[in-house]
């Protein structure tokens, strides 16, 4: 199965022709060989896609990479269900993010930049998930770092765009810290940093202790918890969310590439990978847990309060990003990496989706403000339609994607044999009710009503985007729709292929059904079932009162409870918080340190003493070169007496 | 026969009789004999040596020596014919233009 090398490589080749040659020669005509080749990298990766279906495993090195000593690393890749799966879906979401950002990106200046910076980032983020060790993960890892700071900042005019792209990349550096400090942990335990080995060994640590002082702590725990810090950065969870709703600032195509496919899954991706580790640890466990519940129930109480579309789409992805991690610390890794699949499909289908409106609502000065939109319902029905199914599937309306997904992890945490599965469902259930309840405040204000944006328009009348970009979103609203269909659990009479086809890779979680319920499960789960779809229609519903029915309901919660709405306005602060706490005596330290001793002391003092000291020197040794031969010569004949008189003395 | 120490004493009051004359006199040629001198203290240093612990190689060595100074002789004396073309001096103490 080498052709899977193709996969990444071609996205690359792409990005480095584009990145050579767009700016002179290939110009209007930079996307066609990303698109191309991110298409081919698609139908290779359904081909491996297939061919692991029908039972093909691989797992091989390109090169040697790193030789040094024991430490052994090549570029390598590993090629079962769950690296399949993240190819498949990376490259499909990423392809139609291509084609739909030739309308969008459209008479930018930075046209070729901005594709051969989306297809590095597709290239990373292929690297980081078909890695076969923690090295390479690493890399892609780093990369798609590196890329969303680049596409964050693509404006980077703007200073908003500007600092949002090193914040995204400095909170990232947080969580990559602990990352590469538990890939050392990994390397200190184990000898080596590949998967299989790695994987294959981590009960012989199960019980083993390190001292971090003072305290002995399991070593599976710290490992796990170390690793754990990178996915929080990466996946945006508390307490590194803070960069993910910044990086709106970028252009959407790019919102949508790292919400859906890349950088936030990679997390996800990385914890379910190394489940073997996490499963060994309860407390990693809990903490992954609790990391998500927290993020899941924080951003969706942020999302209704906002009117930035953009931003009340990323306060839900964070929220989703909630429910998978809550899903990996029950154990039930299967299900985090199904909603991470659908959550995909309709979480880019709903940024795809606002940029078309976007698109719409470019000559207002803030786009972005739901304020002025309002009835673009009949100005676009493509985009009302795709984005209404994305909705639906998002609020996890029965029969769509989103649906099966959020439903599996839900019964997965209710039923876990985890102690906080329990909380863990109940927060879920509670936040599926306001996911719908936001999302659907999106969608009446948005599209529904009068439209609110004549003044700032100027006469510009809203109109439907291009063929281009709606194509993309028809098919994202198939994907949104049907992605679901491949994990019907077995009590609504489906398969469950997907948990099915991940169970070699990931396991299945332990179920500890309540006392008298053992034989009533499937009962059970259509009772959770009904309870989540019952939150998730009111959510709808009140969304529905509140926004189209009594729109004066609006100003309730503002007005009755004003602290608490400031407080959920201004994201509960963290911002503010991470200003004082960590921003601000950085500043201090850094401009004490710099200004006060390393510049006006070392630097100065180097840079002014070393040609004040030559200067000095030269002026004392020139009067030695008086221009007079006999000087010479009897500074010569001394010298050789002194010489001659010091071998003779010793 | 003259022991070997008394050249040696020779050759020190030649050499140092070179070494004084090249520092203290100031006209070029003198100066350039001067060097003569002390290159022949040397060449009969070597002879005198390489005689009284039989080695031939000291003997050789004056033969450079000779051909050597003979070379830088003929060197010198025509850097002091163009030197004084051009300035018309030849006391040494009056080329400065080489004060650092």
């Amino acid at each position: 199965m080498k052709y899977v090398v193709w996969i990444p490589l071609l996205p690359l080749i792409a990005a480095t022709i584009t990145l050579l040659f767009g700016r002179w020669y290939i110009r209007r005509q930079a996307h066609w060989l990303p698109c191309i080749a991110v298409f081919t990298s698609f139908l290779i990766s359904l081909k491996a896609l297939f061919d692991v279906i029908g039972g093909a495993r691989a797992n091989f090195d390109l090169y040697s990479w790193v030789i040094a000593d024991t430490f052994k690393v090549g570029v390598g890749f590993q090629v079962d269900p769950l690296s399949v799966m993240m190819l498949a879906m990376v490259t499909c979401l990423s392809f139609l993010i291509h084609v739909y950002s030739i309308g969008y990106m459209e008479d930018d200046p930075g046209y070729y930049r901005f594709f051969a910076y989306i297809s590095l980032f597709t290239f990373s983020m292929l690297m980081l998930v078909s890695a076969n060790n923690f090295l390479q993960l690493f890399f892609g890892w780093e990369a798609v770092g590196l890329c969303s700071y680049l596409l964050i900042g693509f404006w980077y005019q703007k200073k908003s765009a500007a600092d949002a792209a090193k914040k995204a990349f400095i909170v990232n550096r947080f969580g990559d810290f602990g990352f590469a400090l538990g890939v050392f942990l990994v390397f200190v335990t184990f000898g080596t940093i590949y998967y299989e080995p790695v994987f294959a060994r981590v009960h012989e640590i199960a019980h083993a202790t390190v001292n971090l002082f003072g305290h002995d702590i399991l070593l599976p725990t710290l490992i796990a918890v170390l690793l754990f810090c990178g996915a929080m950065g990466k996946s945006a969870q508390f307490p590194l969310h803070v960069w993910l709703p910044d990086a709106m600032e970028g252009p959407t195509p790019v919102s949508a590439l790292i919400h859906a496919a890349t950088m936030v899954t990679a997390g996800v991706f990385m914890v379910s990978r190394c489940h073997e580790i996490f499963e060994l640890s309860n407390v990693a466990m809990a903490v992954v847990a609790a990391a998500g519940t927290f993020t899941c129930f924080m951003a969706a109480t942020i999302a209704p309060t906002q009117f930035d579309i953009k931003r009340v789409i990323a306060y839900s992805t964070l929220s989703q990003l909630g429910y998978m991690f809550m899903a990996c610390g029950v154990g039930a890794f299967a299900a985090g990496m199904f909603h991470l699949f659908t959550h995909a499909y309709f979480k880019a289908l709903l940024f795809l989706g606002a940029g078309s409106v976007m698109h719409a609502m470019h000559h207002a000065p803030d786009p972005t403000d739901m304020r002025y939109m309002g009835g673009l319902k009949k100005y676009m029905p493509i985009t009302f339609i795709t984005f209404f199914i994305a909705s639906l599937s998002i609020s996890g309306v029965p029969g769509l994607a989103g649906f099966f997904s959020k439903d599996e992890i839900l019964w997965s945490a209710f039923a876990s044999a985890y102690p906080w599965g329990k909380i863990v469902w109940l927060v879920g259930t509670l936040v599926a009710g306001l996911t719908a309840f936001y999302s659907f405040r999106v969608v009446f204000m948005t599209f529904y009503g009068e439209f609110r944006g004549r003044e700032v328009l100027h006469g510009h009348e809203p109109h439907e985007s291009p063929k281009v970009m709606t194509i993309p979103l028809m098919i994202l609203a198939v994907g949104a729709v049907v992605t679901g269909w491949i994990g019907i659990p077995h009590v609504l009479g489906g398969e469950n292929h997907f948990a099915k086809f991940m169970e070699p890779v990931l396991g299945h979680p332990h179920f500890h059904l309540p006392h008298g319920w053992e034989e009533k499960e499937a009962l059970l789960e259509l009772l959770l079932m009904a309870v989540s779809t019952a939150m998730g229609l009111l959510g709808i519903y009140v969304a529905y009162l509140v926004y189209i029915k009594r729109p004066e309901l609006q100003r309730l919660v503002p007005e009755r409870w004003p602290t608490l709405y400031r407080y959920l306005y201004r994201k509960w602060y963290w911002d503010e918080i991470y200003h004082a706490l960590i921003v601000r005596p950085t500043f201090f330290t850094a401009r004490a340190i710099v200004q006060g001793v390393l510049d006006s002391i070392f630097i100065e003092g180097v840079v002014n003493g070393v040609p004040d000291m030559i200067r000095r020197g030269g002026e004392t040794l020139r009067r030695v070169q008086n221009g007079v031969v006999h000087t010479y010569a009897l500074i010569m004949a001394t010298g050789a007496a002194v010489i001659l008189l010091l071998i003779y003395l010793f | 026969m003259i022991p070997v120490s008394w050249y040696l004493v020779l050759t020190l009051f030649l050499f140092a009789i070179g070494a004084f004359g090249f520092i203290a006199r100031r006209n070029v040629i003198i100066m350039l004999m001067c060097i003569e001198i002390m290159l022949n203290a040397v060449n009969v240093t070597l002879v005198a040596l390489g005689r009284g612990l039989a080695h031939t190689t000291a003997h050789v060595l004056v033969f450079f020596i000779i051909a050597v100074a003979a070379a830088e002789a003929a060197i010198g004396l025509a850097l002091v014919v163009l030197l004084f073309k051009k300035t018309r001096e030849i006391h040494m103490d009056e080329f400065r233009t080489l004060k650092g």
